[in-house]
């Protein structure tokens, strides 16, 4: 069974080249234009891991992080921040929150994909 | 009750109350507790000021002039208002130079001149000895009044008495003696008399409550009060005219004015005025209250003058009683004898507070500006060798009071009866009045010289000598009458009371007018002929400049030389004794934190200065100047010297002043900056968040391009389709970054005023259908309609062209960016208002958000955060806009409800007439 993955990112550009890599990976791809919608999908999607931008309408990134790291249900899922912010108090607000990985934006697309391998090991 | 024996122990047990009160104060002093250092006290010393004069002649003069005796009490009231500014400049000198008399002051005003120093003292005792007869007359008119109780008597009409019988032989001589006590305990002059002032500020109480105490039986107890006392005169013809200032009566306006002058001059220059305000001074905040407590004073005594006068008008109708005695005889003729006894008793106090005071002040000016300045010259008496002077100049300082009182004495016996009290008290007024032009010239103008106050003093004195003395002798008969009524040698133009003709005015207002004017211009044509000396220079400087000095003065800075400490310390001991010497020079030592001066062979220009002070305040000024040149190799300094010191001087005080100023600048200086320090914080933290926002927008785009690219590198085998799709992304994304970072740019160099503007007058509505046209491609790929309201002719607006059509682009192509495809709607609107061209552009979008209509103009913000779908733009050109829009002059704002779609309106001002044409 593929590796499911969620997309919350609002600019749409930056969804389309995400969508592309993971879906060449074969990864389970859904995808969320805001925080609301994103917590939407966790519940009823089940992703093995979302990829959060910090600055989205309604809800934040960092919002919604809490909001999966609150929910004892959602212990599991992976959360990869992925953000244009790039200051260190920015990455450890988003380590903090529990996010398992910080990748800041412009991304390299080798690097973004090892990660999201890292994350989601093809045996668990 | 009223027996001789009576009154004469009452006297002298009065006088034994006040001596108690003197030798508690004294030795109050001695122990370091002055009762004397109270602004109360010291306003009553002040009160010395009224006299026996006061005390019986002001309702002599009432019952002559009405109101007219007024002026004489009206004048302090009103010169007291000005010691702020004259008093405090004169307090101040007078300490820092210890100034033992008016004759020592304006002697070292002007170069410590013993020969000015001893014209002041002749003019002083000639103009003050009618003063101190009258205060012997007085007492001894109302002791003789007394004695024939209860008949009432006029002294004139017993005729001349024998030496032996005379009162005022007695009194002079009991009066010496007393202020010999009071006055020449201590040797240093200008040390205080606690115990004489403490007891003439008792006898200032004294008097006033005796006077009020009459005053109010007058009134109420002879007759039922004010109102029913002044309709009684009203009701005679004679006493009515009196009631009216200028009606009928022989006080002119003239009079007035120079009786108010004066007596104005009187309260500072009277030299017993000058030793109870200045000399006894002990604090110069005294004054504080003295400027309102002493014009009280003047007021409560002057309360009853008019009520006894016309009591005692109404009372002795016949006018066989003195005027003059009406507030001794009114109680007396109603059988009042305990209260007759205290207005003797308040008329004592009133004349021996005069005469301790004048003669103690005159004592001081005789021995230290006239006798000893001679003395000191005269070699055969060896002075120079004696080594002990102390006892001498006690001896001449009682001596003094001892011939002043019976000099005093002497003008009674002999003018005897010539004139009412009043007129020989304006004589001694007119006398000192004299030293004003000297004295206040002193401290405000520095071009005042020694020469010019001794011709000043000299015309003045003689004009007054001519003017108002010799006709008080002819009136006494020492003259023939003649030369009054003809001139002497029958010279019209010479008539004492009508100089060079100028008739009808009252004999005082004549003198003054005459002297002052012969003073004034003697000593300012004299002053302006030639350039003071170096000592002169020097001294002006510290009189005129005393309050601005920050460094003690008559300094070494002035000075120079040096002295054999010894013959320094022999010199003090000869004049203050050995004791009081070795004090002053081991305080010296303190103060200056050395050894014993005694210890160095030469003495400093300072350790001189010091001794010269110190004798200073035992034989004045100029006498001591004098002796301590005696010791001293003084190097005598030129005039030019003299002015290069007092010009470093003057530039020290004003740099010390631009020293303040600057450090006061700096001050602000730190304030300024530490205010831009915060707000360059704030700055900074903006530039910060700035610097965030416009990465964080920076690398959006960029993160799409960098994606692709590398997606386009990685995936060759990409449909073509597909691979156009991204390359049209990676294009459409460059682009954007571009226009964010041109926009970037724009904000920059419009928030730093660097922006470049093209004005010229531009027709908007031409703009607008171009702009229009140059978005109609926008509208097309959205299908949106565009509905333009457009007058056909609107006036013009100053504005560069290319920036409007930039705002305009913003708003059309934002709202074609809100609208939902294919069903938009946008109106452009143009309208002229009030002087204004307004533009609408509206949309049927979804509307702005009331909590965001403020916060869309500013950077990076951008409406639809909330919406899904966020509109493409830098959240820039909104603000840009504005800025444009308020940089001609214009505003721009959003009105929108989120059902009817948003409404962005802006304003830009017609072109005014002038830019038209």
């Amino acid at each position: 069974m593929n590796r499911k993955v969620l997309i919350a990112e609002d600019e749409p550009n930056i969804v389309a080249s995400l969508e592309f890599l993971l879906r060449q990976s074969n990864y389970d791809v859904r995808v969320a234009r805001d925080g609301e919608e994103a917590l939407r999908l966790v519940a009823s999607f089940a992703p093995h891991l979302v990829l959060l931008d910090v600055m989205m309408p309604r809800k934040s990134g960092f919002e919604v992080c809490r909001h999966i790291r609150g929910n004892p249900a959602w212990q599991h899922v992976k959360v990869m921040m992925l953000s244009a912010k790039g200051r260190d108090s920015d990455i450890d607000q988003g380590l903090a929150l529990g996010a398992d990985a910080y990748v800041t934006k412009p991304f390299s697309t080798k690097a973004l994909l090892a990660t999201v391998r890292e994350l989601l090991p093809e045996d668990a | 009750m009223l027996q001789g024996w009576v009154i004469v122990l009452t006297s002298f047990a009065y006088l034994g109350l006040l001596f108690a009160v003197a030798y508690y104060a004294d030795r109050r002093a001695d122990a370091g507790r002055s009762v004397i250092d109270s602004p109360y006290i010291y306003s009553l010393s002040l009160a010395v000021y009224a006299t026996a004069w006061t005390f019986y002649g002001s309702v002599g003069r009432a019952a002559v002039d009405g109101v007219g005796f007024l002026p004489i009490y009206i004048g302090p009231t009103l010169m007291i208002a000005l010691w702020w500014v004259v008093m405090r400049k004169i307090l101040r000198i007078s300490k820092q130079h210890r100034i033992t008399s008016l004759a020592d002051f304006i002697a070292s005003r002007y170069g410590k001149s013993a020969l000015l120093g001893g014209v002041v003292t002749v003019i002083a005792v000639i103009g003050i000895l009618p003063y101190i007869s009258l205060q012997l007359k007085a007492v001894s008119n109302s002791f003789t009044i007394v004695l024939q109780y209860p008949e009432i008597v006029m002294p004139a009409k017993l005729g001349a008495v024998p030496l032996l019988q005379d009162t005022a032989f007695w009194v002079a001589l009991i009066l010496a003696a007393f202020t010999i006590l009071f006055g020449t305990r201590h040797l240093d002059a200008a040390e205080h008399h606690e115990g004489m002032v403490a007891a003439i500020a008792f006898e200032s109480l004294v008097k006033l409550v005796a006077f009020l105490a009459v005053g109010a039986w007058v009134s109420w107890g002879i007759y039922n009060g004010w109102g029913d006392l002044f309709a009684r005169s009203a009701a005679e013809p004679k006493l009515a005219a009196m009631l009216t200032p200028f009606d009928g009566v022989a006080v002119s306006y003239s009079g007035w004015v120079w009786l108010t002058i004066l007596s104005m001059l009187a309260i500072m220059f009277l030299p017993r005025q000058f030793q109870v305000t200045v000399i006894e001074n002990k604090n110069e905040k005294h004054l504080n209250k003295a400027i309102w407590l002493f014009p009280l004073y003047m007021l409560a005594i002057n309360l009853f003058v008019l009520p006894i006068a016309f009591g005692g008008l109404l009372h002795f109708p016949g006018g066989g009683v003195d005027a003059d005695t009406f507030v001794l005889t009114l109680p007396m003729a109603e059988k009042q004898e305990l209260l007759a006894l205290a207005v003797f008793i308040g008329g004592l106090s009133a004349a021996t507070g005069m005469v301790i005071v004048e003669t103690i002040a005159l004592s001081t000016m005789i021995c230290n500006d006239l006798v000893m300045p001679v003395l000191l010259r005269l070699r055969a008496l060896r002075l120079n060798e004696q080594p002990d002077l102390s006892g001498l100049l006690l001896g001449i300082r009682r001596g003094a009071i001892v011939f002043l009182l019976l000099l005093g004495y002497l003008y009674f016996r002999l003018a005897g009866e010539a004139y009412a009290l009043v007129s020989i008290g304006l004589i001694s007024f007119a006398a000192v009045a004299q030293f004003a032009p000297a004295a206040l010239g002193g401290i405000f103008w520095r071009g005042g010289t020694r020469l010019g106050a001794l011709a000043g003093l000299g015309a003045g004195f003689a004009v007054w000598f001519y003017t108002l003395l010799l006709p008080a002798f002819a009136r006494s008969g020492w003259l023939p009458l003649g030369f009054l009524e003809n001139g002497p040698f029958g010279i019209e133009l010479l008539k004492p009371l009508a100089l060079f003709g100028v008739a009808g005015l009252d004999n005082i207002t004549h003198a003054m007018i005459w002297s002052m004017a012969a003073n004034i211009g003697a000593y300012v044509g004299v002053s302006l002929l030639r350039a003071p000396g170096a000592e002169e220079t020097r001294q002006a400087s510290l009189f005129v400049d005393v309050l601005r000095h920050p460094v003690e003065p008559g300094g070494p800075r002035f000075w120079r030389g040096t002295a054999p400490t010894p013959e320094l310390f022999n010199l003090l001991a000869r004049f203050v004794g050995l004791s009081n010497a070795a004090e002053a020079f081991a305080d010296y030592a303190q103060r200056h934190g050395q050894e014993a001066p005694e210890a160095r062979p030469e003495a400093d220009a300072e350790l001189v200065h010091y001794v010269e002070t110190q004798l200073a305040g035992v034989i004045g000024a100029a006498s001591a100047h004098i002796m301590v040149a005696s010791v001293v190799k003084e190097e005598a300094l030129s005039l030019e010297e003299v002015r290069a010191m007092l010009d470093e001087a003057s530039q020290i005080i004003v740099y010390s002043h631009r020293l303040e100023q600057k450090s006061q600048e700096l001050e602000r200086a730190t304030q300024g900056l530490r205010a831009a320090n915060e707000r360059l914080t704030e700055l900074d933290r903006l530039k910060d968040d700035f610097v965030s926002t416009v990465s964080h927008e920076l690398r959006t785009p960029l993160t799409s391009i960098r994606a692709f690219s590398e997606i386009l590198h990685d995936n060759p085998e990409l449909a073509v389709a597909e691979r156009t799709r991204f390359l049209n992304i990676v294009i459409k994304e460059t682009e954007r970054l571009t226009r964010l970072i041109n926009q970037i740019l724009d904000v920059s160099k419009l928030e730093s005023g660097r922006a470049e503007w093209h004005e010229s007058l531009i027709d908007l509505r031409e703009v607008i259908e171009d702009t229009i046209a140059a978005t109609s491609q926008l509208f097309k790929e959205r299908d949106a309609r565009l509905v333009r309201r457009l007058p056909a002719v609107v006036p013009k607006v100053v504005a560069d062209l290319d920036r409007i059509v930039q705002v305009l682009v913003n708003l059309l192509s934002n709202a074609v960016k809100f609208v939902e495809p294919g069903r938009g709607l946008v109106e452009v609107t143009l309208t002229e208002e009030r002087g204004f061209l307004r533009v609408d552009v509206r949309d049927n979008g979804p509307g702005v958000h009331p909590a965001e209509q403020d916060v869309i103009f500013d950077k990076f913000r951008q409406a639809g955060d909330t919406l899904t779908g966020k509109p493409q733009g830098s959240g820039l050109g909104l603000h840009i806009s504005r800025r444009i829009v308020e940089h001609f002059g214009g505003r721009m704002w959003v009105s929108s409800s989120t059902v009817e779609g948003a409404c962005f309106s802006f304003t830009l001002p017609l072109a005014r007439e002038a830019a038209l044409a």
